[in-house]
């Protein structure tokens, strides 16, 4: 992918389908784990180009982390290949682990060494590692050097377990719950650093419930349910999929006529609310409502957007809620 | 899950191995669990020894030797045993535990360096309890040097590697700290009988003896007490030592778990 914003795909109806390119960096083809008699991966096949971040969302149990652990190599597929910048996780360990990072849920680091050894022994790893002072300092770890592991907070865990992630300056990084237990602030500061590692055309995949995130950082996002793949798209195409309205919400300068708008093609509500306007639809709504009012010389003020909703879009091509995960972000 | 047992990768720098045994020896400076009981348990056998009378007083049969001076090799025995099935398990298996190897294991470092940063480590640690079990003996207890200093040193060598390697595998295999201890203690109480610490080997009857005489640390003080005397130790005992080190050795890095 080359710069200039993020390429958004055209929608897709299948979530199986692969992108078919030469620039892939991630192919999973009818991938199957079981743990005795349940199915945690049910033929699951995605391809994630390079320089994308690719998104995984699904409730607790849906199969994500499986998923990614079969990528990088840390699970053996009952069925199926996965192929990582043309290796096999299995085969070529060695080489895989040279050129990924990861970021573990279940995983932890020897509680009485100090941040700042165990960032120069991560470091040491790899040959072409990042520079350790910038990441320190992007993460906000650079005051904690000398603190023991042990004593860090959850937060500062986690974006200790980032640093690690991206410390051998990886082709691919794989980010499972990357922001679970950070503050909004941090979770901020995490998303502009992931921006920041995508302007340097590393792949991302990452594994997340928090639909916010997704929306914000992924080019595509594949949603899982039980094992298997329900939609892979980019946020707005799965919102567009599952038939879930796109909400503007604004002041108008002055008066005008409805119809104006509601004759838009893509418009399907309008409604007024003290002096606010709600227009409800789908497509690029939020673009064509500001041009065509910019047209009849009225300007949108106080303008709210809410945008593909992940969240909407999961329930109605499951029928089934992120129950667990919605309690969590609001916790 | 298979594992590369490589301890040359190609591409992974090899000054790695240099940080990672700096931090795995940080580590056992701090949480000091293997230098005190290595060298604590063995201290602890020596002072009761002091108590007896007559330990340290030179025996015909033992070519002038003193009695201490063949009890000797059950203490080496003892801080082989605290330091390759209770130090060396525990480590790692907490390791596992805690999901630390599971987050080693998706970097390009090789599971055998892990494993070789402990042996390292571990080797430093007996030889400090070794040190100053040499130092107290011969100060207090008339230890004298064993008088065939070559089967002495090539048996020393062949009970570490054999202990050492029954340590690795319980460290490979056991799943949790609460796994390591119980099968490190399930080895270590009948193997340091064996060793004759509570009944010496000569008192042993002949059918214990004849079992000792297999077990690691039984072939082990039966060719360093030989040395001490001044024989150099049997073929037999020699081979056991190293069978031991080589089986162990192999079924640890077969089946090594990162998690």
């Amino acid at each position: 992918m080359v710069g200039g914003g993020p390429v958004k795909p055209a929608s897709r109806a299948t979530g199986s389908e692969l992108a078919g390119e030469a620039d892939v960096a991630i192919e999973v083809t009818h991938l199957r784990k079981t743990y005795g008699t349940t199915v945690a991966v049910d033929d699951v096949s995605f391809s994630v180009r390079e320089g994308e971040i690719f998104g995984i969302l699904g409730p607790n149990g849906a199969g994500k982390t499986t998923t990614v652990e079969c990528v990088i190599g840390l699970r053996t597929a009952d069925a199926g290949a996965v192929r990582v910048m043309g290796l096999d996780p299995h085969v070529d360990r060695e080489e895989l682990h040279a050129i990924v990072g990861v970021q573990l849920q279940a995983s932890a680091l020897p509680a009485r060494l100090k941040v700042g050894e165990i960032l120069d022994l991560f470091h040491s790893f790899y040959q072409q590692a990042a520079d350790l002072g910038e990441l320190m300092d992007s993460l906000g770890l650079a005051e904690k050097r000398n603190d023991y592991y042990r004593v860090l907070s959850g937060g500062l865990k986690q974006r200790l377990s980032i640093a690690l992630a991206l410390i051998g300056n990886p082709k691919v990084a794989v980010l499972d719950e990357m922001t679970t237990g950070l503050d909004p602030q941090a979770r901020r500061d995490t998303w502009h650093l992931i921006e920041g590692v995508r302007d340097r055309d590393v792949t991302i995949i990452l594994v997340t419930h928090y639909m916010d995130e997704a929306e914000r950082l992924c080019d595509r996002v594949a949603l899982l349910d039980q094992g298997r793949i329900v939609a892979i798209d980019t946020p707005e195409g799965l919102a567009d999929q599952a038939g879930v309205d796109k909400r503007v919400r604004f002041v108008p300068s002055k008066t005008f006529d409805d119809r104006l708008l509601t004759d838009l093609p893509g418009v399907r509500t309008m409604e007024h609310e003290g002096e606010h306007v709600i227009v409800t639809g789908s497509g690029e709504l939020a673009n064509v409502v500001i041009l065509t009012l910019a047209a009849a010389g009225v300007t949108a003020t106080d303008l709210h957007l809410d945008s593909a909703n992940l969240e909407d879009a999961f329930v109605q091509l499951t029928g089934r809620h992120l129950h667990d995960e919605i309690g969590r972000i609001h916790r | 899950m298979s594992s590369h047992a490589s301890l040359l990768p190609e591409r992974t720098p090899r000054s790695a191995f240099g940080k990672l045994l700096e931090c795995e020896a940080k580590y056992a400076w701090r949480v000091p669990i293997g230098l005190i009981f290595g060298a604590a348990v063995p201290m602890l056998v020596l002072v009761i020894l002091g108590t007896v009378p007559g330990v340290n007083k030179p025996v015909k049969a033992f070519g002038g030797l003193t009695y201490f001076s063949i009890y000797f090799p059950i203490l080496i025995a003892l801080a082989l045993a605290v330091i390759s099935l209770i130090s060396l398990p525990l480590h790692l298996a907490n390791y596992r535990e805690q999901g630390i190897l599971r987050r080693m294991s998706t970097t390009p470092v090789p599971p055998a360096w892990m494993l070789a940063a402990q042996v390292i480590i571990n080797l430093v640690l007996a030889a400090v309890a070794l040190g100053i079990l040499v130092v107290a003996g011969t100060a207090g207890f008339g230890l004298g040097a064993p008088k065939a200093p070559g089967g002495f040193t090539l048996a020393l060598v062949l009970s570490i590697a054999a202990m050492f390697a029954i340590g690795l595998w319980v460290s490979a295999i056991a799943r949790s700290t609460g796994w390591a201890s119980i099968i490190g203690q399930l080895l270590f109480y009948p193997l340091l009988f064996f060793a004759g610490l509570w009944l010496p080997r000569q008192r042993m009857a002949p059918v214990l003896r004849d079992i000792s005489d297999w077990t690691p640390l039984g072939a082990s003080v039966r060719s360093l007490q030989s040395s001490m005397l001044g024989a150099f130790p049997s073929a037999q005992s020699l081979l056991v030592l190293a069978a031991w080190a080589v089986v162990f050795g192999v079924l640890a890095m077969r089946f090594f778990r990162w998690e």
